[in-house]
């Protein structure tokens, strides 16, 4: 979390507790404060402070742009999106499935691009919306969406995406987009954990999924967190400033290490489209290893990295999203994700790039598999 | 991140081990690479037939590098008999336990060492011979239901902690349900039977039970340190006595009545009687 976040949000624990429904003047006081958080928010989305609604988190976010719509088109059953979709919106879909919605998963191709005729083709009648993502959280990996929105909007059908891991990476312009609904999540703007948005464009159709009081103009029953939403409006007023950064500095930090690593650890995949990519993510896979063992032992010099891995996840197959890229099984299991941000340095990159390539040889000197693939490349 | 134990932690950042024995008496490999973790153990034996050397090879996390390392010294020593009576329990107990999750990596050190071994005896492992269960992950139902039985297994969840199975695509799950099922009704059937129930007594029963119980049971022992007892009365469950001879005035005569008599009272006649001293 940033520190200049922290510090505004202070004082709404203890000076200011005054609950913005209240008519009183201490009450009222919030309430500005929250308004200025909406604008700050709704500045950095390129949005109407009114299209704002304040959630718990991006899950909240998730389950409320889907199940809200899909409540609001009763007799349409049918909802798209991919196979590759964060667990906040792919268990929403599985979840939907069982309850008698038809459900169409895109598929991703081996660097997890989407094949946008395959979406027009399963658009119906019958389509209530399409959730896909704005941006890959394994791989990074960017998807079209003005050109998803368009297509979708030929044909009548609300968008929603999930753009909690695009959101203070790259830019986003909801009054130039074709996005009807996008969610976004406060810590990976380096707010706080447990507070989240939920962008709806003017005139969507929507019924509230957290039903209640007044509160968010209906759309959000439940008291304000006050503090969380005055440390997310400054986390998005920061993230706009940053967003320069992120993808000129943190890319160049994001592009060194992977350079590194691919040119000192042979049999080292980068996973995902190398182009259409978020400045700060790199998935890589080193066959013959796991990714749990490679996370430990880094995690051992204090170095924190997340991994697609069946291990960490106590989970037995590797992530969804290698699967459905179709990572071989040499790599799925080994792939492990940096995820860089402002507070990185170029020292922590090399000293990832001194570390990690002694950590892969001594994890393949105990793999049965790496001698037996050397002793193949030998005989040709 | 797992909460592994310190001396899983130690065998995962200090494997003891670590190889292939060249000319190895048994070599055995359970696992893969699309699995997501594999095992190649290789031992030599000594003259007298005990296992020398032992090394393996892991591909997996970290509780999976562990597990062989563990295994191999476990196994270090024994003679072929012993090492097939090593189960994976051992081998976690060894290591101080592991998280249930991960469970499936001790079963798979227990795995290649009997491969190892029967690949050394010129026996196959032949899966063929068994229904495979769990098709994602290849196991079979003989694995299965030597783990529900080795581990005590009662759930679906719990069988795929321990082979994996299930951890896949799901489809497996009734099979393993019915298998668990199965499996239990037998393993009631061979445990001995709980012992059978008091029965309800008469309050003559009771008494005459009680008489008997102290007469045979208790008054001797009393004695045999020069004390004694007398039944003064009986009130429902309350069994009121006096404390005779040197009872009467041993400091730990409190410690003897609920210790020693209402313990043999109760063992003997009924699980609710209270003994309580009268004094005089």
């Amino acid at each position: 979390m940033a520190p200049e976040v922290l510090e505004v949000m202070l004082p709404y624990f203890s000076e200011y507790y005054g609950n913005p429904s209240s008519m009183h003047f201490f009450g009222g006081q919030v309430q500005k404060k929250v308004d200025e958080a909406r604008a700050k928010v709704a500045d950095f989305l390129g949005a109407e402070p009114s299209e704002v609604v304040f959630t718990s988190c991006g899950t909240e976010s998730d389950n409320a742009a889907i199940l809200g719509t899909l409540d609001s088109y009763p007799e349409k059953r049918h909802l798209v999106t991919s196979r590759v979709e964060h667990p906040a919106v792919g268990n929403v879909s599985t979840y939907l499935g069982r309850k008698g919605y038809r459900v169409t998963e895109l598929s991703v191709d081996r660097e997890g691009r989407l094949d946008l005729d395959e979406l027009k083709e399963s658009l119906t009648d019958e389509t209530a919306l399409g959730t896909i993502m704005y941006a890959n959280n394994e791989t990074g990996v960017i998807f079209p969406i003005e050109e998803i929105g368009d297509i979708l909007k030929a044909r009548g059908i609300p968008f929603h995406t999930d753009g909690v891991q695009a959101a203070g990476k790259i830019p986003l312009n909801m009054k130039k987009s074709k996005v009807d609904m996008l969610s976004i999540s406060g810590h990976k703007l380096h707010a706080p954990k447990g507070i989240g948005v939920l962008y709806i464009r003017k005139g969507t159709r929507f019924s509230p999924f957290m039903i209640g009081g007044h509160q968010e103009k209906g759309r959000r029953g439940g008291t304000e967190n006050v503090p969380y939403i005055i440390g997310l409006g400054k986390a998005c007023e920061l993230a706009k400033k940053h967003l320069d950064e992120e993808n000129t500095k943190i890319k160049a930090l994001r592009d060194y290490l992977e350079a590194k690593l691919l040119e000192k650890i042979p049999n080292t995949l980068v996973n995902g489209d190398r182009v259409h990519r978020l400045p700060n993510t790199v998935s890589v896979s080193f066959e013959y290893v796991e990714g749990e063992s490679i996370l430990l032992l880094l995690s051992d010099l204090g170095i924190c990295a997340s991994s697609g891995s069946a291990c960490t996840s106590g989970s037995l197959e590797p992530s969804h999203v290698l699967r459905a890229m179709g990572v071989p099984f040499t790599a799925a299991h080994g792939s492990i994700r940096f995820s860089l941000s402002i507070y990185n340095t170029k020292e922590e990159m090399d000293y990832i790039i001194e570390h990690l390539p002694p950590i892969i040889q001594r994890l393949r000197d105990i793999s049965p598999f790496w001698k037996d693939y050397l002793k193949a490349q030998k005989k040709g | 991140m797992w909460d592994y134990t310190e001396k899983v932690k130690d065998h995962f950042l200090n494997p003891r081990n670590v190889g292939e024995i060249e000319n190895a008496d048994g070599a055995g490999e359970v696992g893969s690479l699309a699995c997501g973790d594999a095992l190649r153990l290789t031992f030599k034996l000594d003259e007298n037939k005990r296992i020398k050397e032992a090394k393996f090879k892991t591909f997996g996390c970290a509780s999976a590098i562990a597990s062989s390392s563990a295994l191999t010294e476990i196994i270090k020593g024994m003679t072929l008999e012993e090492a097939l009576k090593v189960t994976n329990q051992d081998i976690a107990n060894y290591l101080g336990g592991l998280p249930e999750e991960k469970m499936h990596c001790s079963v798979m050190g227990r795995e290649a060492l009997e491969s190892a071994i029967a690949n050394y005896r010129g026996q196959k492992v032949v899966k063929e011979d068994f229904e495979i269960v769990c098709k994602c992950f290849g196991v079979t139902d003989r694995e299965i239901i030597k783990a529900i039985r080795e581990n005590d297994l009662k759930t679906v969840e719990q069988v795929t902690y321990y082979t994996k199975a299930g951890g896949g695509c799901g489809q497996c799950h009734p099979k393993i349900e019915a298998l668990i099922e199965t499996v239990r009704r037998e393993m009631e059937k061979e445990a001995p039977p709980p012992k059978p129930e008091k029965k309800k007594l008469t309050n003559i029963q009771k008494i005459r039970m009680i008489e008997e119980t102290l007469g045979r049971e208790i008054i001797p022992a009393l004695k045999a340190d020069g004390g004694d007892l007398d039944l003064i009365d009986i009130e429902g469950n309350k069994v009121l006595v006096a404390l005779r001879g040197k009872c009467s005035f041993c400091p730990s005569s409190e410690f003897t009545l609920k210790q020693y008599v209402e313990t043999k009272l109760r063992e003997f006649v009924s699980d609710d009687i209270e003994v309580e001293e009268v004094r005089p």
